[in-house]
């Protein structure tokens, strides 16, 4: 691993703050993960826990009420957050693209889905008008819709929800990025439909050696698709690391809830081992862990202070306070 | 499939939509959604219903609650049909058979305190003293797992979880044989699923109701269910006790939706089975088996003549793979 990954964070945060800065809400707090090229992260977490507004953070498109505290995005080796707007703007659908969850709220119902898959490679690459409509049929193509000669010329309420998110899909690869964000993808789709487009999202990844980041709040999603996984809660990052060995060996108490908690083909469990409690508002979180409320290995230490990250492996590093007595494994990262 | 009369049975159970245009109301075709389904539910059992959006689950739910009125076929309850029951009897039904919906957020009146909207259906059904309407509502409101102090606060004060646990209590208060639960944790979140999943069991076990049990998440489905039906395009296609359906599937429609469930470890394989295209029109199915366009064991069989459910390794499927040509 000699190369350098292909995204970096280091101690990202980002705050939302409100009422003439009395409110202060931590949506992502200190977040430090890295990415190969041509592999899949899965950052997974309950609704608030701060995933959707990391992946905004990376592309610099958050609301003008948040704010990126500290920490720095190395895309490429160059710190994100030192760009200007214009250059963003060349690095957004360029470098890297995004899949929001919606596909009808992502497209213009007013152009034509040949219009808009042209569209970044008009903007992007200068390519003149009829080059980059045919270069759109390409695009259709590969993300395998039938007639693509026809359908170019169509307007986006004439295709299914598993269409529309195909030609979105095709946007987002339009200019060969690195790195593709997708957020939520297939919450809106049908469960066969659902793994088409994961299977077609998996043959484009490895056709054009795409990183990608799927935020999701679904653990079969980073079961079929990642390499890594991240667990977010409460805006921070409690657990990140390669996927099996999350899998089989979830080292803190929230992974290993989330895992208990969902109920598996062909088991045999009379009661699923439930999350007790309610997820905690980001603008008043509990002291200390953010998760010892409802943890049921919490002590008193964990009411008190948040825990430091600790490595337990290489990439694999957890924070929780019952992985911390091993003092020469947490000096290592 | 006991010996006791079932609470609900379902005999070619019809619903179809006609779709008119124009100033004279022009009948252009009808959307067949619910098409001669067959399925029965027995006390204390779960009937899980599975199928992708169109198949006809939620027209089957809306039947079952008597919100829409069958064009064809119909529904017994405890050995009654119910398409003839009005005044009082209709009355009873409908204290007998309550529903829990998906979004919790849409089914409390933002605007009436816990209590009252627990409260209701007692009010509409029943002449009970106030002391005795709020000594049920402080019942259910125990039962269903939430803080007594929550009755005198409005659903906005609460999560969606705490907000289902109320749709849930509400269901409760006229004690019903059965419950439908149309998707009642997909717009929860995931930590919170599980806790509901487990308390619809609780009290499935602790007053032996019925449920009918409608979701997309095959794995809850199977969890939750004594028997499993499958639906595609307003017909079942699959149906038979849910451990043996969902571990050994037999109707290709059910194979593949089982191999498009996402799996619960990386390292579990399965077999790709994904299906080509997508769901046609209900407005003009195909022909014969409407799955034969997209089947991958497809027959000439398939496109001319209709299979009918039929007995196979202990489930019933509809399937000419597993019936001898006439």
């Amino acid at each position: 691993m000699s190369a350098p990954p292909l995204l970096e964070l280091r101690n990202l945060s980002t705050h939302y703050v409100s009422a003439g800065g009395t409110r202060v809400v931590r949506a992502v707090d200190e977040v430090s993960l890295s990415l190969e090229a041509g592999s899949t992260l899965g950052i997974v977490g309950e609704s608030g826990s701060g995933k959707s507004t990391l992946a905004l953070t990376i592309l610099r498109l958050l609301p003008p009420a948040a704010q990126i505290t500290g920490g720095e995005i190395l895309f490429e080796g160059e710190d994100l957050r030192a760009k200007s707007d214009v250059e963003m703007r060349r690095i957004r659908g360029k470098r890297i693209a995004m899949i929001l969850q919606d596909p009808m709220a992502s497209l213009n119902p007013l152009f034509t889905v040949g219009d808009q898959v042209a569209e970044p490679l008009r903007v992007h690459e200068g390519v003149g008008r009829a080059g980059a409509w045919s270069r759109a049929k390409d695009l259709l193509k590969s993300v395998r819709i039938s007639a693509p000669e026809s359908r170019v010329g169509e307007y986006p309420h004439q295709m299914s929800g598993g269409m529309r998110q195909r030609i979105v899909g095709a946007i987002a690869i339009s200019c060969a990025p690195r790195l593709l964000i997708a957020d939520e993808p297939t919450t809106s789709l049908d469960l066969t439909i659902q793994a088409q487009y994961l299977n077609l999202l998996r043959d484009l990844q490895r056709q054009h050696a795409l990183a990608l980041i799927f935020i999701t709040h679904n653990l079969g999603i980073v079961a079929k698709m990642c390499d890594q996984v991240a667990v977010m809660y409460a805006g921070r990052l409690v657990e990140w690391g390669p996927v099996t060995r999350i899998f089989d060996a979830p080292a803190h108490p929230y992974t290993q809830a989330l895992l208990g908690s969902i109920p598996r083909m062909g088991d045999t469990r009379a009661r699923l081992t439930a999350i007790e409690g309610q997820p905690p508002d980001l603008a008043a979180p509990p002291s200390g862990c953010a998760f010892h409320p409802r943890c049921p290995q919490a002590m008193s230490q964990c009411r008190e202070e948040a825990p430091p990250e600790a490595g337990l492996a290489p990439r694999h590093t957890v924070r929780c306070w019952l992985s911390m007595p091993a003092p020469a494994k947490s000096a290592v990262k | 499939m006991s010996g006791k009369t079932p609470i609900l049975e379902a005999r070619n159970l019809t619903k179809h939509f006609p779709v008119k245009r124009g100033i004279f109301a022009k009948t252009l075709g009808v959307v067949r959604a619910v098409d001669s389904v067959n399925f029965s539910i027995s006390p204390g059992q779960t009937l899980g219903l599975v199928g992708e959006s169109g198949c006809g689950k939620t027209t089957t739910a809306k039947l079952v609650l008597r919100l829409e009125e069958p064009t064809g076929g119909a529904l017994h309850f405890e050995g009654q049909e119910i398409g003839g029951l009005g005044g009082n009897d209709l009355k009873q039904y409908r204290r007998a058979v309550q529903a829990v919906f998906q979004d919790p957020f849409a089914s409390l009146n933002p605007r009436m305190r816990v209590d009252a909207i627990i409260s209701e259906p007692l009010i509409t059904h029943e002449r009970l003293p106030a002391a005795e309407v709020a000594k049920r509502v402080r019942s259910v409101i125990d039962l269903v797992g939430l803080p007594e102090r929550a009755a005198s606060r409005f659903p906005h004060e609460f999560s969606g979880g705490q907000r289902q646990r109320i749709a849930i209590a509400r269901s409760l208060t006229l004690s019903p044989k059965l419950v439908v639960l149309d998707e009642p944790v997909s717009a929860l979140d995931v930590s919170i699923r599980a806790q509901i999943l487990n308390l619809l069991r609780d009290l499935q076990a602790q007053l032996g109701l019925s449920y009918l049990f409608i979701a997309h998440d095959l794995a809850a489905v199977a969890h939750m269910s004594h028997t499993i039906a499958v639906m595609y395009l307003g017909q079942i296609v699959e149906i038979g006790d849910a451990a043996t359906v969902a571990t050994r599937p037999r109707h290709p429609y059910t194979q593949a939706l089982f191999a498009a469930a996402l799996p619960s470890h990386p390292s579990e394989q399965r077999d790709e089975l994904v299906l080509a295209g997508e769901v046609p029109s209900p407005l003009n199915p195909p022909a014969a088996c409407r799955f034969h366009p997209r089947c991958p064991h497809v027959m000439a069989r398939c496109s001319s003549e209709e299979p009918v459910l039929r007995e196979h390794d202990s489930r019933r499927v509809a399937c000419h793979l597993y019936s001898a040509p006439a």
